[in-house]
């Protein structure tokens, strides 16, 4: 049975259809990329996925349940974690807050605890804590735990985002545009990155990404999509071949 | 004028320089220490040395308003504060402070809520001794200290979640209504509410409930607002707040039977300097644990970034309630201690410009910050009460003062700083010891 199913998906903004009967099936631990050019979608299928918006026709079944109409933070809790094109970190808090605060579906000790400190409260408090800094120790930023998140450098920020994504402990990981407006070695750094988390984690991980290089050498499957419609769906290298690919997407932004 | 004003930056950071060469290693508790002793010497000598000095009695409030109705006086104020206060505080610190170090770090070892509380003991000594000089005092200290906790509970909604509420005045009426409809009704032989119920020696037994009626109360209003304003994104909730302010105003007035526009008078006299001084501690206590826990943090996440809030299994709209009811809470309590501190209410009391008073402490002690609002609501209501013979330039000063803070710190004094008690009160040894 795949992880996440979307069947027959369609959205519309007013009169725009911004996707139109997408499909999609994710099997765990599998890596899948979503390629396409500005505007064509993308972003609004993460959204309809994590229960922002709410699709105009179709289904999304994860783990066996329809989450159509399920509140954003029930979708999260249930084990679809994201990041966002454009950050969307939490400007007065520190790494370890922004890890701590993504396990708050897991927060038992309720407002009876958060009033008076309960024992109850103050031993989940540091469970939480142990368990943040146990990845941030694994995935290398520790020694940033005490930062707020505004003080670091643009690569470090997208990787305590995708590290509060990881705190939630998805079973997939959705990852928009992870390497938008890095340097090349930043760039590698993210790789290696990702990598890491999906070979120690074992989660699913669906990526859209501008960049082929990174498409070529992280994911299974790739989808092509161009306005609201996927046009191709396949390895990359078929996909890098595709003439419909070539014409519609890379033609522009490949050749030149 | 730059050259000035940096020359005087200077000046202060040579002073703050000197103040923590020689007082970093006084501990919390030799400061506190202190604060008896200068009340118990104000107690005894302080009416000889102020006539001594010329002055016509006791300066009540630090002697500002002596101060302003006639300057000539100064110098003497100035040396009966220092005597009075500052030596009598610094010397005691001063010495006590290798000694009480270590009594600190045994208490800490022993239990820090215990510690805790032999802290606030020796605060509310302090300021007991103090407040007993005079009933003007008293009342004053009675009536910051209520700001106090107006302020920390708006300030969990416009600060720690970041909304625009103005609905606090509001929730004030509300539990000054509630608690005092309760009190009233069961304790007063009272035209209205026929003869008293219950016994009067239970009254102080029922106060704690009639608060708590009070807060109800208001956290239901809240909940009035709460559902209209946080179904949708959007800036809608200063807006209702301050529709929901002006209708509990006129719903008041309108109301014949808590005495309309002429007010709600006779409360039993519960709200002793104590019970008041517990109240606020409660206040401070429950309100910083809130905010410290992850689940007070979702506030934060709320504020800065809702969508990821959401995306990282916050409960955003959960979050926005409760918050809000707490605020709204807290506001009715204070609203029922202020209703039985003056034993007279009326709706005048709960309009707009309490609803600026309230704003101004919270933006002027700083957002996001418990130090800030115990500062912001201390600070404006001294200076609002020793600003009081200027009468209406008063009204211009102030708001003078928060236009110049905005400017320079536009998030208030002491903004985004954590509460942490434990640290407050450590033992100061470890930076002599070391050197
Ligand atoms: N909230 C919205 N309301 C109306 N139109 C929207 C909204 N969000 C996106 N759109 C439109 O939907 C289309 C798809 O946008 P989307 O952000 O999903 O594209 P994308 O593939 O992620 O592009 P990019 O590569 O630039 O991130 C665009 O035409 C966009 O203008
Ligand atoms: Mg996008």
């Amino acid at each position: 049975m795949p992880l996440l199913q979307v069947k027959d998906m369609s959205h519309d903004f007013g009169g725009l259809r911004a996707v139109n009967n997408y499909n999609l099936s994710i099997e765990p631990a599998q890596i899948r990329g979503l390629i396409g050019p500005n505007g064509a979608g993308k972003t609004t299928i993460f959204n309809l996925i994590t229960g922002i918006y709410k699709p105009t026709e179709g289904s999304i079944i994860f783990n066996g349940h329809n989450i159509v109409g399920k509140f954003p933070h029930e979708i999260a809790s249930m084990g679809i974690g994201r990041t966002f094109q454009n950050l969307r970190l939490w400007r007065h808090m520190t790494v370890l807050e922004h890890v701590k605060m993504a396990q708050y579906s897991k927060i038992t000790y309720g407002i009876i605890g958060a009033f008076f400190g309960t024992a109850k409260r103050n031993r989940e408090e540091a469970e939480i804590e142990e368990r943040a800094f146990k990845l941030l120790d694994m995935l290398g930023i520790k020694e940033l735990s005490d930062q707020k998140v505004v003080n670091l450098p643009y690569g470090a920020q997208r990787k305590v985002e995708i590290a509060r994504a990881l705190a939630t402990e998805p079973k997939i990981l959705l990852l928009d545009e992870p390497t938008a407006g890095m340097n090349p070695e930043e760039l590698a750094q993210m790789m290696d990155f990702i990598r890491q988390i999906h070979s120690e984690l074992g989660l699913a991980i669906f990526l859209i990404e501008h960049r082929l290089r990174v498409i070529m050498e992280l994911c299974e499957i790739v989808q092509t999509l161009v306005f609201g419609e996927v046009i191709a769906e396949g390895p990359p290298d078929e996909i890098k071949n595709n003439p419909k690919v070539i014409e519609a997407y890379l033609g522009k932004e490949m050749v030149a | 004028m730059e050259a000035n004003s940096s020359k005087k930056k200077g000046r202060i950071s040579r002073v703050r320089h000197w103040c923590s060469k020689h007082f970093s290693d006084v501990p919390l508790l030799s400061w506190l220490i202190g604060a008896p002793v200068a009340a118990v010497l104000e107690d005894f000598v302080g009416t000889p040395l102020a006539l001594g000095l010329g002055l016509p009695k006791v300066p009540v409030l630090f002697g500002f308003v002596l101060m302003l109705k006639k300057p000539l006086l100064i110098p003497s104020i100035l040396i009966y504060m220092i005597l009075i206060y500052i030596l009598p505080v610094v010397v005691t610190a001063k010495l006590t402070a290798p000694l009480f170090n270590r009594l600190a770090s045994k208490l800490l070892n022993v239990s820090g809520r215990l510690s805790v509380v032999i802290h606030l003991l020796l605060l509310y000594a302090g300021l007991h001794l103090w407040s007993s000089i005079s009933a003007y005092r008293l009342l004053t200290l009675k009536l910051t200290l209520i700001a106090v906790m107006v302020t920390l509970s708006l300030n969990v909604i416009n600060g720690y979640m970041g909304e625009f509420s103005c609905s606090h005045p509001g929730f004030m009426a509300l539990g000054a209504y509630g608690a005092s409809v309760f009190t009233v009704l069961l304790f007063v032989n009272d035209k209205i509410f026929g003869p008293a119920h219950l016994p009067a020696y239970l009254a102080p037994y029922m106060f704690p409930i009639a608060l708590i009626l009070g807060g109800c109360l208001a956290s239901l209003g809240a909940l009035a607002i709460a559902i209209p304003s946080f179904r949708t994104r959007g800036d809608y909730l200063a807006i209702i707040s301050l529709a929901f302010m002006f209708i509990v105003k006129s719903m008041i007035e309108n109301l014949e039977v808590v005495g309309g526009p002429r007010g709600l008078s006779s409360q039993p006299d519960l709200a002793a300097l104590p019970i008041v001084f517990i109240w606020a501690v409660l206040c401070i206590w429950i309100t910083n644990n809130f905010v410290r826990s992850t689940m007070g943090k979702a506030l934060n996440a709320v504020r800065d970034n809702e969508l990821a809030a959401d995306a990282m299994t916050v409960n955003t709209r959960r979050t926005k309630i409760i918050a809000f009811l707490f605020g709204a809470f807290w506001a009715g309590v204070a609203g029922g201690l202020f209703a039985h501190v003056l034993r007279y209410v009326n709706p005048g009391t709960f309009g707009i410009q309490k609803l600026a008073e309230v704003l101004a402490m919270v933006y002027f002690g700083g957002l996001n910050s418990v130090y800030g609002s115990i500062l912001g609501a201390v600070s404006l209501s001294l200076l609002s009460e020793m600003l009081r013979p200027l009468e209406m330039l008063k009204w211009i000063i102030i708001p003078l003062l928060l236009i110049l803070l905005m400017i320079f710190r536009p998030t208030g004094l002491i903004s985004f700083k954590e509460f942490d008690v434990i640290k407050l009160i450590q033992p100061r040894n470890n930076s002599r010891e070391k050197s």
